[in-house]
């Protein structure tokens, strides 16, 4: 009898941003943001968990291969953010402020129509070792 | 001779590129890590200090002193910085990870009291990358 099983693949990509809003002048950015908004970027090592949870297909015994997930994530994901400045190179975040949570959303969005829609799926994005945030919640 | 630890973190964004360099250079040399608009880490800093411990307090140094010292001289210089836009220390130098644990050594060694000596900057740039500095 087949039980649902969590399977979860960790990958890693760094990044510039900087937190701001336009609609606000510099001095609310910096009241609400603080050191985030800072004019010429800071930087994170983000990781990224995906979690996929299903049954184990009866003939692999696999929910996902995670050979496949870890490309996947690598083609949409690491190939788009890695060594990046969120905020100028990226497509995704020209007009959305590049906040952890932004990003998990992101990130789900890119990747949920190349999983099958069978399996629910999950992403936790560490933006440091002590601050992480998960979508959907 | 006892050795103390004080572990700190920050992150900062950066490039790796040098200026004398064509950018074709530069891509061949350093690739991501030159992107023109930065890129960033978030970077723990590990202190270490040596001595005999006091016979009056049991400690090679105040760790909370330590800790106030790294974060006046260094953390509260380079966080949420661009280290080679905004830092000081690192004026006219690349901006690699050995490079900036010598600039942290070079700026911690002066504010140590006597008898606490400097003895290793440990930096990780990422989880799996890391320098040490002796100041040798």
């Amino acid at each position: 009898m087949s039980k649902k099983v969590a399977v979860f693949r960790r990958e890693h990509f760094n990044a510039a941003h900087r937190l701001f809003n336009p609609d606000w002048d510099d001095a609310t950015n910096d009241k609400v943001f603080g050191k985030c908004a800072l004019p010429n970027y800071h930087g994170h090592n983000y990781e990224l968990e995906v979690k996929l949870v299903g049954r184990p297909n009866k003939d692999t015994g696999y929910v996902m291969d995670m050979k496949e997930l870890g490309d996947l994530v690598k083609r949409e994901i690491h190939s788009r953010f890695d060594h990046k400045n969120l905020n100028l190179d990226t497509e995704e975040f020209k007009n959305l402020n590049p906040t952890a949570e932004n990003i998990a959303i992101v990130i789900y969005k890119l990747l949920r129509p190349h999983i099958d829609e069978k399996l629910d799926m999950q992403v936790r994005l560490y933006e440091t070792p002590r601050n992480f945030v998960e979508y959907p919640a | 001779m006892v050795y103390l630890t004080r572990f700190e973190h920050f992150n900062a964004a950066h490039k790796l590129y040098n200026p004398a360099w064509s950018y074709e250079k530069n891509e061949e040399i350093f690739g991501k890590c030159a992107n023109e608009n930065w890129h960033g880490h978030n970077y723990e800093l590990l202190v270490t200090v040596k001595g005999q411990p006091s016979p009056d307090t049991g400690f090679v140094f105040d760790v909370k002193q330590l800790s106030n010292i790294i974060k006046d001289q260094v953390i509260e210089k380079i966080d949420h910085r661009n280290l080679n836009v905004d830092v000081e220390m690192m004026k006219g130098k690349m901006c690699s990870t050995e490079n900036l644990a010598i600039a942290i050594w070079n700026q911690l060694v002066v504010h140590l009291p006597a008898g606490v000596q400097l003895h290793c900057i440990k930096l990780y740039e990422t989880p799996r990358i890391y320098v040490e500095y002796f100041g040798e």
